[in-house]
């Protein structure tokens, strides 16, 4: 899989405008097919920006990871795609434990709102700034966020009364 | 058990579920609070409530919106998440209609247009719609966490049902995925099955899709055409996985059986009849004034709303996007085959059947160049950690008996790593974030699934338009429910 190396290669210009322009942290390194881009909490949104100017327009992914165990325990994965340089991005950020909180990233892509919606609902890491962060997937009055990893699996014994 | 009625249901029925002991749901710590609820509380909301006897307590509460309620226009999701992007807020609001004669209005989920359980608040000003919401999870069932329970050897069931459509989209996507961690080289013959079965999954899925929109805007008769022909590929599938839907055929390692005997000229028949009804439903369809009025100009996205979005696939390229996972990010030797991105310019609905048309010809194009130039050879890799023996061997080797011991037992164990993958599924780019830790099992499998984008991109599409081009809409983008919600 030698497409890795190539994808980072041709990116180095933009990572390059990126660091540069602004005063970002982040790591960059080469994934089996994809440049993954870690980057802390603060800077989160300044990279997602500085790399959607940089011609990534298209919106693709976002979900969330539980590392249990992990400090921190959480990782918020956004997946961008620019049609025109033919490459993809993943940006990395790590979510505390404590303090499940990240900003939202909805006003820069339209598309991350949903997405955004579905982790909280399903981990629980709250989008600080999301006009709307409700359920999505699971019902309005579920507890918890059920693809934390200490999230049972177990059952729920439902009982239709008016057919016995 | 039995003795039980659902008269005592009431009397028994505990304080109103905000009970002072519930934590606050925004943000809380997860993990089950379950236990805290006393069990009838627990089952409440599970009770079946049959109209015509006596009402109980909680129904009155159990029909509201709840969370789910649309918001006011200043806040409104659909209209706040364009701030600041480069998607134009088309909400216009007539300032001559009263508050009183805007109503909402209730499509779904359980109504027949809206494919499968999707349901979507639509706020009318008379016939107009002037905003949308809209509300999935219908059909949520924990897929992405069954997932985390399943070996690699099983997941390959858990993901052929989230799009039911393009069941071999899924486990190819599913496949790569693992072959990338574990390493593995795939042998020439099983990458080309898999592009002849996919590519022919491609033209069945279309083949559902026009049948379906025909179906939804009028042209009945669209649907007897198009599931015959779509039958013709089924009956392939069911010869070559032994099943219609949901086949598990394609498994990391290869695929799970070579191509039956006479293949070749089942495959060549599904061409020919597939080319000729295609010409059939353009006879039907392109001079169709009913058929032109309808998707002329109906439920149009902009490139870069599209691309906001995460609008990917036939949606996409309908709107001039010249995107297509196979040409970009080439997968299984697709880039030996030749074939066209069909693209469009008005991204409305008329020019999203012209995309899909196009799509069902460079796919069954690329069949006709796999079925020339299938290579021998194995159907799948020698490697006996992943793939099971061959049946004979069995009797013959203990070795192979352990092997295949150990691939239906525990299953085998992918290195660490983190994946995504991306193949082109009918629908739009299928991607899957794959996190492997060590063992058996995958740690987190996330889904990309590119209903939900479309779904998500809908309010775009249908504000301003008449009710009736709502169903034009909704099924000219082909949106599987089963995806969205996995």
């Amino acid at each position: 899989m030698s497409e890795g190396v190539v994808l980072l290669a041709s990116l180095q210009p933009t990572l390059a405008a990126i660091e540069s322009a602004t005063p970002i942290t982040f790591t960059p390194r080469s994934g089996p097919t994809q440049v993954i881009l870690e980057v802390p909490g603060q800077d989160y949104v300044a990279l997602v920006t500085a790399v959607r100017d940089a011609g990534y327009e298209t919106f693709i992914d976002l979900c969330g990871v539980d590392h249990l165990g992990r400090d921190p325990r959480f990782d918020v994965v956004v997946n961008l795609l620019s049609v025109e340089h033919r490459e993809r991005v993943l940006i990395k950020v790590g979510v505390e434990n404590d303090d499940p909180t990240i900003p939202t990233i909805s006003e820069i892509y339209a598309g991350a709102n949903f997405y955004e919606r579905e982790t909280w609902d399903l981990f629980g890491i709250v989008f600080e700034g999301h006009p709307d962060l409700t359920r999505l997937l699971m019902p309005d009055e579920w507890e918890g966020h059920p693809l934390r990893k200490d999230f049972g699996l177990g059952s729920i014994p439902v009982e239709f009364k008016a057919t016995r | 058990m039995s003795g039980d009625t659902g008269k005592d249901k009431p009397a028994q029925k505990p304080p109103s579920p905000a009970a002072p002991s519930l934590p606050p749901t925004e943000g809380d710590t997860g993990g089950r609070d379950k236990a805290s609820l006393s069990a009838s509380e627990r089952r409440r909301t599970h009770d079946l409530w049959v109209a015509g006897t006596e009402e109980p307590e909680w129904v009155a509460t159990a029909t509201d919106e709840g969370a789910q309620e649309i918001l006011p226009a200043d806040i409104d999701p659909a209209v706040a998440g364009q701030r600041g992007v480069a998607v134009l807020d088309d909400y216009v609001s007539d300032s001559t209609v009263s508050p009183e004669e805007r109503q909402i209005l209730n499509l779904g989920p359980q109504h027949p247009a809206t494919h499968g359980v999707l349901r979507l608040q639509l706020e009318m000003e008379g016939e107009t719609i002037r905003r949308v919401k809209p509300i999935i999870g219908y059909l949520h069932t924990g897929m992405e966490k069954t997932a985390e329970t399943l070996t690699y050897m099983q997941g390959g069931t858990n993901v052929t049902r989230m799009d039911y459509l393009a069941p071999l989209h899924n486990e190819l996507c599913f496949s790569l995925a693992v072959e990338q961690l574990l390493d593995v080289e795939i042998p020439e013959r099983a990458a080309a099955i898999r592009i002849l079965m996919t590519e022919l999954n491609r033209v069945s899925s279309h083949l559902l899709w026009i049948a379906t929109f025909g179906l939804d805007i009028g042209a009945l008769s669209m649907m007897l055409y198009a599931w015959r022909e779509r039958e013709a590929v089924l009956a392939f599938f069911e010869a070559v996985t032994g099943l219609r839907m949901n086949h598990h055929y394609i498994r990391p390692g290869g695929v799970a059986a070579d191509l039956p005997a006479g293949w070749e000229d089942e495959v060549e028949e599904i061409i020919e009849v597939v080319r000729r009804g295609l010409e059939d439903y353009e006879t039907l369809l392109n001079e169709n004034p009913i058929f032109v009025e309808r998707t002329h100009g109906v439920g149009v996205i902009t490139p870069a709303e599209a691309r906001a979005y995460g609008v990917t696939g036939a949606n996409a390229r309908a709107a001039g996007i010249d995107y297509d996972v196979r040409k970009i990010f080439p997968y299984s030797g697709i880039d030996q085959y030749e074939f066209e991105v069909v693209t469009g310019s008005h991204g409305d609905a008329y020019d999203r059947y012209e995309v899909r048309m196009g799509e069902m010809r460079q796919s069954l194009s690329i069949v006709e160049q796999v079925l020339e130039t299938m290579p021998p050879g194995d159907y799948r890799s020698e490697d006996r950690k992943v793939t099971p023996p061959p049946r004979q061997r069995i009797d013959e080797s203990m070795e192979a008996l352990i092997h295949h011991f150990k691939i239906f037992t525990s299953g085998f164990d992918v290195p660490e790593g983190e994946v995504y993958q991306a193949v082109e599924s009918p629908r739009g780019e299928l991607g899957m974030h794959l996190v492997s830790k060590g063992g058996p099992k995958p740690w987190r499998l996330h889904v990309r699934a590119p209903s939900f984008a479309i779904v998500q991109a809908l309010p775009v599409m249908l504000t301003d338009l008449m009710v009736a081009d709502v169903i034009a809409t909704l099924a000219s983008v082909d949106p599987v429910l089963g995806d969205v919600d996995r």
